[in-house]
């Protein structure tokens, strides 16, 4: 059947900010689906509020909107842009329940736009828990036996029936949010009160366990003619229990006979034929009892998935760029295999090689959150290996994890380690790996952990010689679908090892460059520096060179194999990439692209005689080392704060006395301000040093390399700030209440071309990736501005950069001192490259390859601030809901796992767009409770004036409301937790409280706030927690009363006028 | 299990390097690949494969070990198997045995280690070959001597050897009798036919036609098995006497049996179809199914065309009236079924039985059975 003419336009909606459980996937989803639709001739409408999104770069769709995916906006883009069809399968479990709820409040019907992928009943009933219960049981799939609560009366009467341990999963949230195993009777009631809560609908599941079993996924394709594909099963080493998104899990399954497997193939395609999914690819989740064979039905997702995008990167199959063709008419017979260009994709993919995805956590980041995995999704990211066996495919995902340290098993006898497997957690695989070593044999290891006995012997032969899977000689080969029964037309190539080398490589006569990425999603360092990377390669492409891509992330557009002309899925460690520069022999390297991942390679590069593009390695250094830069703006005539580094805990303290305090503490070399603490006082820091044991003081206690010796590399790059005599504590003085900036600049060695000019929102001291922030800046006078180009100017020359410079400033009393400058591209680039509508890293990247600035044909009068008169906020999203017990205050050490963008004509209503999209949208009336530190105090009653005047009660508790009512705004004053109740807490539960402007009163002493944090993040009220955010929320509620429901204005028209931009598009 | 090198030798020469993993002697016959990533013992056991050595494209193969139910057979008849990453666990649940220490008592040699890859790019750019696999302290020079001696595929009737020598019934359901020319039948194909209540009576390959007939069934079925078709005219002319007498039906080798007694003419595929992925698009219900196929030779279309550049079900002139296509093979187009109109009959090129492999064919032995009861 041919693709259907009767729609013309498609509405696409994106998946939102990065948060766990929804990543880069859906980018790289939407990405092939919008080349896809417009390679079809359908007109594109797309809406994301995601600007480090390359599916949002205006060349990928006819209208792009960065607005809230809230129905509200989205209503409002319906009207203007009158879509025929909405594609809501791409969008991840945001664009399902988006386009449910456009259903539901009639908007679709009223606008006659049909959904296609994926239609209503269908969403329902795989997302409706009890919906989807029973469609399984009609046709015939077992389930575990399970009972639906509304109600903890529910709950209390289906525990005899289920029994504990009990799975709690709440129905519409993402990666399991809110649920939990319960293990005992109060257990039980907790978690299900918490699912209750995070439901949107307030149902949860109550499911027995089957605890232990098999966790098998399969990716399934249907095409309205009820053809039926399976394009890749995945199974979880780590059994039922553990999410999926956490568990390591390997392609294809291992373990299964065909007969077995056979069976679960024709359950999953009865499972997408009984949900309905007309088109489009789907994933179900099965667990198998491998003794009895038992096999039960978990879920499916009526979308493209995580696990669609691993499965995709696994085989060559690109789900999702199908998907989209199937959704407007075709059939898979219809469409060809790509890889092959000789076969159809009604196929089923076969391989020859292994791979096994590994999850990237961040729990060092959340000390006071529990560390334990359970079936709700913890990973921030997650790195894909290929190998030509199980133990080279697990052995590279190890080292691909680039973790600042190998986990080290902290419990020491072998019956410590052992009683740790009980409890799944991050490092259990550093456990088991360690007691196989040691010969425990692999017994007590499936005991504890019900690992299917194959991958337990298998890593018992990695464990006893790390090195055997690397024997012989590194071989390139390509992954083509077909186990090399047709020849492959897509150069997608991975290393295995063999007796002799027979690299598949075609490398043709073309200079080619190589891009290394950024490696593993993980909290400060994310997708926008994939977005760059990406940037980079089209940039190469267009320059006439072929552009090479290597790296271990399968959520990015990087990993697309049509990205760049090779793609190379390798780990991202010197080794590894010598290994791909040695059979490509490129002109050079871009290393400015990845974040910090790349950057740490590039000395390495050099002194293996590999060329780097861009800023010279010299540079880098001179603006990395805290000492040399230090002198560097002494001779520019700019200001640092006042530092010290340190090598000792000893040497810190002393120095700690001239540097003065307030102080900011950090270890050396790592990205998004990891273990950054603000300390006031000799104890504070003593105290911090004992917690944050300097690697220098704890080598010892680090045997240098369980994970890397396991990963087959004696001392890889990630363990770089171990291994190196640097200083190892940096000591800054804090400058309190300070105004941060940020800057990205373009430098080709001889001029400067400032990108972008950003105010924060929050002061100084909250992590520039964690604070919102806003261009151009809404409170800086022309001449601090004008400051601030000229020290950039000056800084970007005396480094010397070539590409991109990243400054951060802090302005204190009307002062400007520089933070730090990071020679590279920065988080804010794909930012500032919506806002003002020029594509700065592919500007980078035209300059690394030896164009000047002048020949860019820049447009002037730009001056950093953008064009036209809209102002773009960014603000920071954070995962504090997934994390019971984390305090949700913001500090110097980064938290936040993505960013949204509001666009709009003024700040207040900008400001008002980025919280909404960032999850919290603020409300129009209702109750505002206020409680600040005794510094916020004046500045308080400002907040409170606004919200009063528009109609809100003010309640605060003592001393901040007597601060409020001096100035004769009525307030409510109420208890603090200590008074007793009815206090704070129990007004926030009782849903009598709308938004919340929460100052930390001090630090250490927390408690109060820290509680106040926690339920407003459980009951997801918005909570400010500077005074200058809350200001900014005050003043945007104002304005959205004022104005009502804010415009919606697509890039296009956006940047249509302003200007053009070198390449033609209007931004990129 | 002990491990001493070895390597695959190939009639042109190419070498490719191992260790042998179970029976320590030499095997020599054509070198075959299959892409089915799971199913090994069921590819060992299937007699199709007999005289030829598999090389398995999935690099870990014998993870599950081998269990008495996954048998196609009662014995291996691959001569060999070449491997990547061999695996001998007895600790699966399903396991009775691990995997090489079972072949070792099969007494069948195998390979581990070789970089089965390089050796698939190869005998797709050359061609399927003679070959063998060779413990190391045999020299080349001896090996190519022990290649040449071997027949080569084509010509070869390798039927006679994994037929039968005397007929057995099989199953006592009510359904139809069914007497099966046992060419080299696979269990799942008679359990397939038993299920649905049919009794199944295998008559060696070199049985007459006369004592066919003599047991009076109400439907010949042509089964699968290994070599060439050309080589087995004898086998054709016992079909070609029963057709329009009986409904005939095959499988795999017995389509191309079939289409030899219609007058039809097979060939020998580059390097034939073995896996449990291709794409095959039945005519008659318009779906496409994931099929397990192994075959080298296939059956030419109308007009002699080695493929068919359309979907429609075209037809042939055949001895016994018109034949019509019926499935097609989506990835390289070949004949992969066809039905007779003028009298009774049919068969398919790929394995609905699968076994191993997907299910999606597994009607067609509901199909097959209706037509018996049709033609009744
Ligand atoms: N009945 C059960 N017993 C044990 N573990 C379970 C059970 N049901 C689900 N799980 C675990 O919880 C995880 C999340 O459940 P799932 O239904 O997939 O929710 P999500 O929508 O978050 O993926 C699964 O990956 C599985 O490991
Ligand atoms: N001297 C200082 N005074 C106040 N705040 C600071 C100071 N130095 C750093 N910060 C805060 O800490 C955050 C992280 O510091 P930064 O040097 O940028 O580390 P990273 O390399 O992680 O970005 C900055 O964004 C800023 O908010
Ligand atoms: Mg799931
Ligand atoms: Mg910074």
């Amino acid at each position: 059947m041919p693709r259907r003419d009767d729609i013309h336009t498609i509405l696409i909606l994106g998946s939102g900010p990065i948060v766990i459980g929804q990543a880069a996937e859906f980018d790289y989803s939407g990405v092939q689906a919008c080349k896809v639709l417009r390679e079809e001739g359908y007109r594109v409408v797309l809406v994301n509020s995601n600007p480090a999104t390359i599916m949002t770069d205006p060349e990928f769709a006819d209208a792009t909107y960065v607005e809230p995916l809230l129905p509200a906006p989205v209503a409002k883009i319906i009207e203007r842009e009158r879509p025929d069809a909405l594609l809501p399968t791409l969008g991840g479990q945001t664009a399902l329940n988006l386009a449910k709820a456009l259903h539901d409040d009639g908007t679709l019907e009223r606008h006659s736009v049909e959904l296609i992928g994926a239609n209503y009943d269908a969403i329902t009933c795989a997302e409706d828990r009890e919906l989807f219960a029973d469609a399984m049981a009609t046709a015939g799939l077992e389930m575990p036996e399970s009972a639906i609560a509304t109600s903890m009366d529910d709950a209390q009467e289906a525990l005899p029936r289920l029994g504990l341990p009990c799975i709690v999963r709440p129905a519409f949230t993402l990666g399991g949010r809110g649920g939990g195993i319960a293990r005992s009777e109060q257990e039980y009631e907790q978690i299900v009160k918490r699912g209750l809560e995070a439901s949107p609908i307030g149902q949860v599941l109550l499911d027995q366990s089957v605890l232990g079993w098999g966790e098998f996924e399969l990716e399934v394709m249907r095409d309205k003619a009820d053809n039926v594909v399976i394009v890749c099963s995945i199974e979880n080493i780590d059994p039922m229990g553990v999410h999926t998104g956490d568990s390591v899990t390997v392609a294809p399954q291992q373990t299964l006979t065909d007969a077995l497997y056979q069976k679960l193939r024709d359950q999953a395609i009865a499972v997408i034929r009984a949900v309905g999914v007309e088109t489009g690819g789907s994933n179900v989740q099965f667990a198998v009892n491998p003794s009895t064979e038992e096999i039960l039905v978990i879920e499916m997702n009526p979308r493209v998935s995580r696990s669609s995008a691993l499965a995709s990167k696994a085989t060559g199959f690109p789900i999702a760029k199908i998907a989209a063709r199937l959704a407007v008419g075709y059939l898979l017979e219809e469409i060809d295999n790509d890889i092959t260009g000789v076969t159809p994709a009604s196929f089923e993919p076969t391989i020859d090689y292994v791979v096994v995805k590994w999850p990237r956590f961040a729990f060092e980041k959340f000390p006071t959150a529990s560390p334990t995995l359970t079936t709700h999704m913890k990973s921030v990211g997650e790195v894909m290996a290929i190998g030509r066996t199980f133990s080279q495919a697990f052995a590279k995902a190890l080292r691909s994890r680039e973790l600042d340290k190998p986990p080290v098993p902290r419990a020491c006898s072998d019956e410590e380690l052992l009683a740790g497997l009980e409890t799944p957690t991050a490092d259990r695989y550093e456990a088991i790996l360690e007691l196989l070593r040691r010969d425990v044999g692999i017994d007590p290891i499936h005991a504890r952990t019900s690992i299917d006995p194959w991958f337990l012997r298998e890593l018992e032969r990695l464990a006893k010689d790390p090195q055997a899977p690397f024997a012989g000689e590194r071989s390139f080969k390509s992954v083509d679908t077909c186990a090399a029964e047709f020849p492959a037309r897509t150069p997608y190539y991975y290393s295995g090892w063999e007796r002799k080398a027979t690299h598949e490589v075609t490398r043709g006569e073309r200079q080619s460059v190589v891009i290394l990425g950024a490696g593993p999603n993980r909290i400060g360092q994310g997708i926008e520096f994939d977005y760059c990377c990406v940037h980079a390669a089209m940039t190469v492409r267009e320059s006439g060179r072929d552009a090479v891509m290597i790296n271990c992330n399968p959520e990015t557009v990087s990993t697309d194999y049509d990205t760049s002309d090779r793609l190379y899925f390798e780990p991202l460690t010197l080794e590894d990439v010598l290994g791909v520069i040695e059979v490509e022999k490129p002109e050079g390297v871009i290393v400015q692209f990845g974040g910090q991942t790349p950057l740490k390679l590039a000395a390495g590069l050099v002194e293996a005689g590999v060329p780097l593009l861009g800023t010279s390695v010299e540079a880098i250094d001179l603006a990395e080392d805290r000492g040399r830069f230090g002198e560097l703006l002494e001779r520019l005539g700019y200001q640092a704060p006042p530092y010290a580094t340190a090598c000792s805990v000893a040497e810190a303290l002393e120095k700690a006395q001239d540097v003065g305090y307030p102080l900011l503490v950090r270890p050396s070399y790592v990205l998004g301000g990891r273990a950054m603490e603000i300390v006031y006082s000799s104890d504070g820091l003593a105290d911090y040093l004992r917690r944050e044991a300097p690697t220098g003081d704890d080598k010892a206690g680090h045997p240098q390399g369980l994970q890397s010796q396991v990963s087959g590399e004696p001392g890889t790059p990630h363990t770089a700030p171990e291994t190196q005599a640097r200083p190892t504590i940096f000591l800054d003085r804090f400058l309190e209440n300070a105004v941060e900036v940020d800057v990205d600049a373009l430098c080709d060695g001889h001029e400067v071309w400032i990108g972008g000019i950003m105010q924060h929102v929050e002061e100084a001291g909250v992590h520039s990736g964690d604070s919102a922030c806003v261009l151009p800046p809404h409170s800086l006078g022309e001449e601090m501005l004008e400051q601030i180009r000229a020290a950039t100017r000056d800084i970007a020359l005396g480094v010397g950069v070539v590409g991109l410079l990243n400054v951060q400033y802090a302005v204190h009393d009307g002062r400007l001192y520089v933070i730090e400058a990071n020679p590279r591209a920065s988080r804010t680039v794909p930012f500032v490259s919506k806002a003002v509508g020029l594509p700065l890293a592919k500007l980078a990247c035209r300059v690394m390859l030896g164009e000047r600035i002048a020949t860019l044909e820049l447009p002037t009068g730009h001056e950093g601030l953008g064009f036209g008169d809209h102002v773009s906020v960014k603000e920071a999203v954070l995962p504090f809901d997934r994390f019971d017990g984390a305090d949700s205050v913001l500090g110097p050490e980064m938290r936040s796992t993505g960013e949204v963008m509001g666009i709009a004509r003024d700040f207040p209503t900008a400001f008002a767009k980025a919280q909404a999209a960032a999850g919290s949208p603020l409300p129009r009336s209702g109750t505002a409770f206020i409680t600040v530190t005794d510094s916020d105090k004046p500045g308080a009653f400002a907040v409170a004036q606004i919200l009063h005047d528009n109609g809100f009660q003010i309640i605060a508790t003592r001393g901040t409301a007597e601060a409020i009512s001096r100035m004769g705004v009525p307030v409510l004053p109420i208890n603090k937790i200590g008074d007793g109740s009815p206090h704070v807490v129990d007004w926030i539960e009782r849903g009598d409280v709308d938004l919340i402007v929460n100052t930390p009163t001090g630090f250490g002493a927390r408690t109060d706030g820290w509680e106040i944090r926690r339920s407003a993040v459980a009951h997801g009220i918005p909570c400010l927690t500077t005074l200058s955010a809350g200001v900014s929320a005050a003043r945007a509620i104002a304005q959205a009363i004022k104005l009502g429901e804010p415009d919606v204005l697509s890039l296009q028209e956006l940047h249509s006028g302003a200007h053009a931009s070198p390449d033609g598009a209007p931004v990129a | 299990m002990s491990t001493r090198d070895a390597y695959v030798l190939l009639e042109d020469g190419t070498r490719f390097d191992g260790e042998s993993c179970a029976a320590a002697t030499h095997a020599v016959g054509e070198v075959v690949f299959t892409t089915g990533m799971s199913g090994y013992q069921e590819s060992v056991t299937d007699p199709s494969f007999a005289g030829q050595l598999i090389t398995f494209t999935y690099p870990h193969i014998g993870n599950y070990g081998v269990s008495e139910r996954s048998m196609e057979s009662e014995r291996v008849w691959a001569r060999a198997a070449i491997m990547r990453e061999a695996c001998n666990n007895e600790d699966s649940a399903d396991a009775e045995r691990g995997w090489l220490d079972w072949l070792t008592d099969c007494e069948v040699p195998a390979i581990s280690g070789v970089d089965t890859r390089a050796l698939v790019r190869h005998i797709r750019e050359a061609g399927a070959m003679r070959g063998g696999i060779f413990p190391g302290e045999i020299t080349e020079a001896q090996a190519q001597a022990l290649i040449a001696a071997e027949p080569s595929m084509a010509g070869l009737d390798l039927a006679s050897v994994v037929s039968p020598t005397t007929a057995s019934l099989h199953g006592d359901g009510d359904g139809p009798l069914i007497s099966v020319i046992d060419t080299g039948i696979k269990l799942s194909i008679v359990r397939n036919l038993i299920d649905r209540g049919a009794r199944v009576v295998l008559h060696p390959c070199s049985t007459s036609a006369q004592d066919v007939l003599a047991e009076d069934p109400d439907a010949i079925f042509v089964a699968n098995g290994p070599g060439d078709p050309a080589a087995l005219d004898y086998v054709a002319d016992t079909v070609r006497e029963l057709v329009g007498k009986k409904p005939v039906w095959g499988i795999c080798l017995g389509h191309q049996l079939l289409c030899r007694a219609l007058g039809l003419e097979t060939y020998k595929l580059p390097f034939g179809h073995r896996g449990a992925n291709h794409p095959v698009k039945d005519l008659q219900t318009g779906h496409v199914e994931i099929t397990s196929q192994n075959h080298g030779f296939a059956v030419l279309g109308p007009g002699g065309a080695r493929t068919l550049d359309t979907n429609e079900p075209v037809r042939w002139d055949t001895d016994f009236g018109t034949a019509q296509l019926t499935h097609v093979n989506l990835y390289d187009r070949t004949v992969e079924g066809f039905e007779l109109l003028d009298v009774p009959g049919g068969a398919v090129q790929y394995h609905p039985e699968a076994g191993p492999g997907p299910h999606d064919s597994l009607h067609l032995f509901d199909r097959f059975l209706a037509r018996i009861a049709e033609a009744a």
